[in-house]
């Protein structure tokens, strides 16, 4: 019966599509034209709005004297300096409390996190009290409470001295330094020079114990490529390494190495409140690796720091690396947190210029591609390190 | 390399014979259990003995409590060797809640306790219903009413007079209500089949993932003139308002897409054999699911959100932290700021703590 049923004339289609599709065509074009429409709108007022307070678009400006004046950089800076100038030296103030930063809130961070799944109670304990409060208190909060303690530290001439040659005033913290100069700089590219080929060669030895089994020490070339070479550059070339002690002249400090206290109080409050949220990735990390691995490395016979390098910390790093990588780019924009308390990162340079030059649009796209840029290197070299260190299945 | 000793001596602590006084044993297990271990504990305790002895000495033994109306000479007077509480009894009604007219406050105040309320009645999982949807915006209604007045006999106030804690509470609150929808629609699109979705949504989350909040902050309080016709202007808090709710879209956005990738596919084919369109099948079988996945990193996002309201500072923006700062420019009073930044801190760590809290029991709740 149902042999002969007659089938359905088959549907007649539009362009040859699908209802699927036209419907999909249809809600595309609507969120386009919608998104479109949006932003043209807005685009066009801006135009008149911009024309009508005579504000020429485009980043001309950025050739124009700025006129700002830069407290605390990096780099050699003037206000008769370019806009150009300007952000650059934002840009560099930007990294250097980024990168400083992410090393020590790494490291402070990694310490607390282990110290959270201590034998001993006391330091267990302690350990979590300081990631539930940093945790719990906004991050503005902290940084106006360190700002304050900074600017209530002694003046100059009273300064603390915790250790001989560190003082600790409302100028800041100032470090007895090396003066660093292009001989100092040779003596440490040839020590990064070493460090890489040392790394080159260890890879070369795993490769050739893989082959034969038998181990073959790295040490020696590491001894002699990261320390023997860099001393023998440094006597050959007569570099002196003579440090630069603080002294105290007047009201303020001359030489060595001065933190100002708007960098020193966001450094703190960056990194401290950062540590507490990698605190926890470590400990999670490190209780991810189920105890059976434990159980047979110690099985094993191995030795302890074997047994953490080779066995724990690959297995735990698995875990750890992609959180990891979004706290240090939350480290990275919070630094522009530093609006707030006057120290001129890019993001407060983009808002004087904004404020000066009525540039809004361009100096919001500037702080953008800037954030943009970090953003995506941060994620790129820990994209990298997380393939490196993947878990490799057969 | 000491610290790390719990995982791997465990088996071995619990070999030792369970003799003697049980809190010697306690102490012996938990503080002695090695020589390094005991040294740890006895630094330890001699540096929180010493943080505890003068967080006492300065916050309580010296401190001043109270004081007459405007006069600080009391507490001037043990500047440097005690605290002077007596700031937050003088200042409180202006730190909570700003510029608010002084007779008409117990509006925010009452505004304040029906958030806590409705965040109360949000957590309990016997309401988690339709229901709950329209509890949010009847309080929501009744806050507005409260905040606005200009009706039902209550004068009206405008914005640039509200201040502290309720505005704090009004931007995360209203950030996520807003936000929430907003960040379902760009999952959802990030998901799409569609090229042109999905890509409007990727540029949308990453551009806002990328930035700064307090770009995004500039942008909404300096170019927000420049994108309207000239002549139109909205409210400085109302733009900031949106900026957060943007900003809210972008991170729920992502937790979302997390929840929505741990729901099963035969889930979704499920929904497509009985016929279902698109909406009803995400409405009825796919969210639900993948909200109920993702709870614990969302109350994460919640808490990050609710400590971000802050930021608005920089904008001029009277948030219970711009009230705390202004309240001490007073020069009478200028130098108690860490009285002050204590007292506020206090405030954010009580809601963040108990958001964190109930993460943690959800979280313990799912893993059982």
């Amino acid at each position: 019966m149902t042999a002969d049923h007659p089938r359905p004339p088959p549907r007649r289609r539009l362009f040859a599509l699908g209802r699927n599709e036209l419907e999909g065509l249809f809600w595309q074009v609507l969120v386009v034209g919608i998104a479109v429409a949006v932003i043209v709108f807005l685009w066009s007022n801006t135009v008149t709005n911009l024309s009508a307070r005579r504000i020429t678009t485009g980043f001309a400006f950025l050739g124009r004297e700025a006129g700002m004046p830069i407290a605390d950089s990096l780099l050699a800076y003037n206000p008769r300096d370019t806009y150009f100038w300007a952000f650059v030296v934002g840009i560099a103030n930007t990294l250097r409390v980024a990168v400083i930063g992410i090393v020590l809130a790494t490291i402070l961070g990694t310490l607390i996190g282990i110290s959270r799944l201590s034998a001993n109670w006391l330091l267990s304990r302690l350990a979590a009290v300081y990631v539930e409060t940093l945790r719990d208190i906004p991050l503005l909060l902290q940084l106006l409470f360190w700002y304050v303690l900074m600017q209530a530290l002694p003046a100059a001439r009273a300064a603390w001295r915790p250790v001989e040659g560190v003082f600790l005033s409302n100028r800041g913290l100032i470090l007895p330094a090396i003066p660093f100069g292009p001989p100092q700089l040779a003596v440490l590219g040839a020590a990064v020079l070493g460090c890489a080929v040392s790394y080159v060669i260890r890879r070369w030895l795993v490769a050739q114990q893989m082959r034969d089994g038998r181990p073959r020490p790295a040490w020696p070339f590491a001894l002699g490529l990261i320390v023997v070479m860099p001393v023998a550059v440094s006597l050959a070339l007569g570099v002196s390494w003579s440090i630069e002690w603080p002294q105290l002249r007047g009201f303020n400090f001359v030489g060595g190495l001065t933190l100002a206290p708007e960098y020193f109080a966001l450094l703190i409050a960056l990194v401290t409140y950062t540590s507490a949220f990698i605190a926890e990735i470590v400990r999670s990390g490190i209780q991810s690796v189920p105890r059976g691995q434990w159980d047979a490395a110690n099985a094993l016979g191995l030795r302890r720091s074997f047994m953490l390098r080779q066995i724990i910390l690959p297995q735990a790093l698995r875990v750890i690396v992609p959180p990891m990588t979004s706290q240090y780019l939350n480290l990275t924009k919070n630094s522009s947190l530093a609006v707030a308390i006057g120290y001129q990162d890019v993001v407060s340079i983009a808002n004087t210029t904004l404020n000066q030059t009525g540039q809004a649009i361009e100096a919001i796209a500037l702080i953008m591609a800037v954030f943009l840029t970090i953003s995506l290197s941060i994620s790129f070299f820990m994209n990298w390190y997380n393939a490196r260190i993947a878990l490799v299945e057969r | 390399m000491t610290a790390i000793t719990e995982i791997p001596d465990a088996p071995r602590a619990a070999r030792r014979p369970q003799i003697g006084n049980p809190v010697l044993r306690w102490l012996r297990t938990n503080l002695f259990s090695s020589i390094p271990n005991g040294i740890i504990t006895v630094v330890l305790l001699a540096l929180l003995a010493k943080g505890i002895f003068s967080f006492v000495q300065w916050g309580m033994a010296n401190a001043v409590w109270l004081t007459p109306p405007n006069d600080s000479s009391a507490c001037r007077a043990v500047r440097g060797v005690g605290a002077c509480w007596a700031i937050i009894p003088e200042k409180y009604r202006f730190i909570l809640f700003g510029t608010y007219p002084f007779d008409e406050q117990w509006r925010p105040a009452l505004s304040v306790g029906l958030f806590i309320v409705l965040y109360y009645l949000s957590t309990r999982r016997a309401l988690w219903r339709r229901e709950l949807v329209y509890l949010w915006i009847g309080a929501l209604a009744l806050i507005s009413v409260l905040m606005w007045g200009g009706v039902l006999g209550l004068s009206f106030v405008s914005q640039d007079r509200w201040g502290g804690l309720p505005v704090t509470l009004i931007l995360a609150t209203f950030g996520l209500a807003f936000g929430f929808p907003l960040g379902i629609l760009v999952a959802l699109g990030r998901r799409s089949k569609l090229p042109a979705i999905r890509s409007l949504s990727v540029l949308y989350v990453e551009l806002i993932r990328g930035v700064p909040l307090v770009s995004l902050l500039f942008m909404a309080s300096v170019m927000f003139p420049l994108f309207m016709p000239a002549g139109f202007n909205i409210d400085k808090l109302l733009r900031a308002q949106i900026a957060i709710i943007l900003f809210a879209g972008a991170y729920l956005a992502e937790v979302i897409r997390g929840g929505l990738q741990a729901v099963p596919r035969g889930q979704y084919e499920a929904a497509d054999a009985l016929g279902l369109s698109y909406w009803r099948k995400h409405r009825l079988i796919v969210l639900p699911q993948a909200i109920r996945h993702v709870i614990p990193p969302l109350v994460n996002t919640f808490i990050a959100f609710f400590k971000d309201t802050s930021l608005v500072l920089i904008i001029g923006i009277f948030d219970l932290l711009t009230t705390a700062k202004t309240a001490i420019i007073d020069p009478a009073w200028q130098q108690f700021s860490v009285e002050v930044y204590v007292f506020v801190a206090a405030i954010y760590f009580v809601f963040c703590f108990a958001m964190s809290r109930y993460s943690r029991s959800l979280e313990a709740r799912s893993g059982r």
